[in-house]
């Protein structure tokens, strides 16, 4: 069987693939040193479990996360699929485990008190890096640089797929086809064809390689699509940061400190953002509607020394007028809204008046695409008319929307993928071996 | 590392770790910078010691090359750690000696290797060197005794002084504002670090010694080579026992005290050595530097040659092989000593002093820990 995707899905899926009997290729997309999808990004990933264990303390009930999933999702998503979720992310750290990633103890580092998550030792990557090489001591065959470029189902049963691999494309001959390609949303033109000309200015916080082309051949294959796709979970980012791949650093997390001004130097505010850490979810669709879709960040010194550090060093002046000039705002503007802003704070939020003045120019971040292919509880890819193929799977955010159809938990996307990776896995290897 | 200004380079890395932290599991540099936006010079010279190049960070780096920010922490470190060496060294001037390592320390044990065979020749007769010697006594007459004794506590204390002084104005850098209570309490801790080797281990699986495998040889060999040199000292502390104290001149029976440490120490520290070589030409080239490749070689080669040819007198010492592997067994350990000074040998008192300034960081945050922040808002 084939498993298109190297992220931790695609890793899922070929390792519980491999361990039903199936013999297994995985297609990635991304040379090795980028391969691993977003969960390249992941810092942590949500489980429910009873007692402390040496990865999690405390305890995290399946009825917590049913409560919480049901507070930012609402009813309209699939129930099968979130039980299934649920009731794996019990499971899912130790089969992670056995197949060699290393969980951070709590209480080790600085990483914060969390009974909801578990953290990788050494964040995604290493988690990636574990999973390829258990994937390879199993024998599981992985091709990189892979583009799949089709998919056709074969007269009577199994697959053809197309793949253009260092520019020259080759078909493979499979009995059974995973998809875990990742989501939509990585692609300029699909983010063009989706959110308009506004979408010219925005970032990609995860892998280029996400870019919807599987989700598209799926779909135009009489694939069922799924969820909304102009709506997304986005994220104020650093302006000056890469396209893709900016991961966490670049993302803006001191909003709560200072003032917001869009390019003309107007102030901006998001009514009920506060401070609360969903304050970055409800800033990236503001700044995403800001002309030319760029904003800044306004502190003084007294913000900047409580700010977090970010990737890149802000832009600093000792006034305002100089830091409009360095930012090319209108420094009056700026001046005014600044003013503004100080005969009247809003909530918690601090006067800016202590020089030297800092500022971060803002984008919208893409994390992901609130849109994917419809899915049953096997994992098999549902068509628009209902039917389905026995030998077609989708797994991770590819098909995130059947659960996930609006809003986002912290560290939901890595158990998501990792648990539909694992379920799709074990059923393409039942098809297989018959 | 090529950047023009390694300061700048390590800025600009040491802000997107402060920024990322997935690390802070795997050594104690990253929870040394968390939350900090800028950095001193004092905190490169402490941060870059206080990595024990175990790779982990170039591994895991979700930033690492083809990423446009392109993160090389070990990299990084390993430069501003030659830096650190060559900032602090005493006299100052050896900073050009060691800038030259790869040059200076072969430079210098040849040196004393001509000057102990020029002096064996010129306190005996040419034919010293082609005699079989037995019995006590049978080394001083390869070498007399007051000229072995005086070279070698010669050049010994010029290492431990140079070593000293270097490691103190090194400390000085990079102190933190601290009573000796504070100081005493960490002490325990640096020490158990110093050992255990604790930070060779990546948060637990290991090093990197190739690639993404981890494993844990690089700190068994490590640990071997630094014992076999400690051992190999308490030889030469129990044979002066023995010929002070007891006036039993060497050579000494296979049984003595003196010659089984020699022999264990010396074993395990070519062992070390050369497993570690064998690890240095697997390593990879992108998170290494070349110079501090180099230097590494360099040390490495010189403790593996010492103990090969501390080997070599025990086992042909009753033939007439002796007195010229006697001769070129001594002139290494002066060589050893005179060039100590300014080899990868630092490493070890500049990492100490890193680990006692991370002991004492670590004790302040654990009092000062906030337990209330929650980390599910990722």
């Amino acid at each position: 069987m084939t498993v298109i995707g190297g992220g931790i899905a695609g890793l899922c899926a070929a390792i519980a693939a491999r361990r039903g009997g199936a013999a297994v290729r995985l297609l990635e997309a991304a040379p090795r040193p980028l391969r691993g999808g977003n969960a390249r990004h992941g810092r942590n990933f949500r489980l429910t479990h009873e007692t402390p264990l040496d990865y999690v303390p405390d305890r995290y009930t399946a009825d917590e996360l049913r409560a919480e999933l049901r507070s930012v999702t609402g009813e309209e998503t699939d129930r099968v699929l979130t039980e299934a979720l649920i009731e794996r992310s019990y499971s899912i750290a130790g089969w992670l485990i056995e197949h060699g990633v290393h969980l951070q103890p709590p209480g080790t580092g600085v990483m914060p008190y969390s009974r909801r998550t578990a953290f990788p030792l050494g964040g995604g990557k290493a988690m990636i890096n574990a999973l390829y090489a258990s994937a390879e001591r199993l024998g599981i065959a992985i091709n990189y640089d892979s583009e799949v470029r089709s998919i056709l189902h074969s007269e009577g049963s199994g697959w053809t797929v197309n793949v253009r691999s260092t520019g020259a494309d080759a078909p493979i001959r499979t009995r059974s086809v995973v998809v875990c390609a990742g989501g939509a949303g990585a692609d300029p033109a699909w983010l063009r064809a989706n959110f308009g000309s506004t979408a010219e200015g925005w970032m990609v916080r995860g892998t280029p390689y996400a870019d919807g082309r599987l989700l598209d051949l799926l779909i135009g294959a009489g694939g069922c699509a799924i969820g909304d796709p102009t709506t997304c979970h986005v994220v104020p980012v650093d302006a000056r940061g890469p396209q893709f791949d900016g991961g966490i650093v670049t993302r803006i997390t001191s909003i709560p400190l200072g003032v917001v001004v869009d390019r003309s130097g107007a102030r901006i505010d998001v009514v009920g953002a506060g401070s609360q850490p969903t304050h970055y979810a409800k800033w990236g669709p503001r700044i995403a509607a800001c002309p030319g879709q760029i904003a800044y960040l306004v502190l003084d010194t007294q913000g900047l020394a409580r700010a977090a550090p970010s990737a890149l060093a802000p832009v600093t002046a000792p006034n305002l007028g100089e830091l409009a000039a360095a930012l090319q705002i209108d420094p009056t503007a700026l001046l005014q809204s600044i003013e503004d802003f100080n005969a009247a704070p809003a909530n918690a939020a601090r006067t800016i008046a202590e020089p030297p003045f800092a500022a971060y120019p803002m984008r919208p971040g893409l994390t992901f695409v609130h849109y994917g292919i419809k899915v049953d509880a096997t994992m098999r890819v549902v068509q628009a008319d209902g039917r389905r193929h026995d030998d077609l799977f989708a797994a991770g955010m590819i098909m995130a929307a059947n659960v996930l159809r609006r809003g986002y938990l912290a560290g939901l996307g890595i158990t998501l993928s990792a648990v539909f990776g694992q379920i799709a896995g074990e059923e393409a290897a039942r098809h297989v071996r018959g | 590392m090529s950047a023009a200004d390694p300061m700048l380079e390590a800025e600009r890395v040491l802000r997107i770790c402060s920024a990322c932290m997935y690390c802070d599991g795997l050594c104690p540099v990253f929870p040394a910078i968390d939350g900090k936006h800028n950095f001193s010079l004092s905190d490169v010279s402490y941060l870059s010691n206080l990595c024990h190049n175990c790779q982990g960070c170039w591994h895991d780096c979700q930033y690492a090359p083809p990423h446009p920010f392109a993160v090389n922490l070990p990299a990084t470190f390993a430069d501003l750690r030659q830096r650190s060496y060559a900032d602090h060294l005493w006299p100052p001037a050896l900073g050009r000696a060691f800038r030259a390592s790869s040059l200076a320390v072969p430079a210098t044990v040849a040196l004393a290797l001509l000057i102990t065979f020029a002096l064996v020749l010129g306190t005996g007769s040419p034919e010293a060197l082609r005699t079989t010697y037995a019995g006590e006594g049978a080394f001083y007459r390869v070498l007399p005794w007051p000229v072995m004794a005086g070279l070698a506590g010669a050049t010994f204390a010029w290492a431990v002084i140079a070593v000293t002084l270097a490691t103190l104005r090194y400390w000085r850098t990079i102190a933190p504002e601290t009573a000796i209570s504070e100081i005493l309490r960490a002490l325990p801790i640096a020490f158990s670090d110093i050992i255990t080797l604790r930070h060779l281990g990546g948060g637990g699986p290991g090093c990197h010694d190739h690639n993404e495998r981890t494993s844990q040889r690089r700190r068994i060999l490590h640990h071997l080579t630094a014992g076999g040199f400690v051992l190999s000292g308490l030889s030469t502390i129990a044979a002066s026992a023995y010929h002070h104290l007891l006036g039993v001149m060497a050579p000494y029976p296979v049984a003595s005290l003196p010659v089984m440490l020699g022999l264990v120490g010396g074993v395990t520290m070519t062992v070390g050595a050369v497993g570690l070589l064998g690890l240095e030409a697997r390593a990879d080239r992108a998170p290494s530097d070349r110079g501090e490749t180099k230097l590494n070689l360099a040390f490495l080669v010189l403790l593996a040659l010492v103990g090969a040819s501390g080997l070599a007198v025990l086992g042909f010492r009753s033939t007439p092989a002796m007195a010229p592997l006697l001769t070129a067994h001594l002139g290494l350990v002066f060589g050893l000593f005179a060039a100590l000074p300014f080899s990868k040998a630092l490493h070890a008192p500049f990492r100490a002093a890193a680990l006692l300034r991370a002991a004492i960081d670590s004790n302040r945050r654990a009092s000062a820990r906030a337990p209330d922040a929650s980390g599910d808002s990722l």
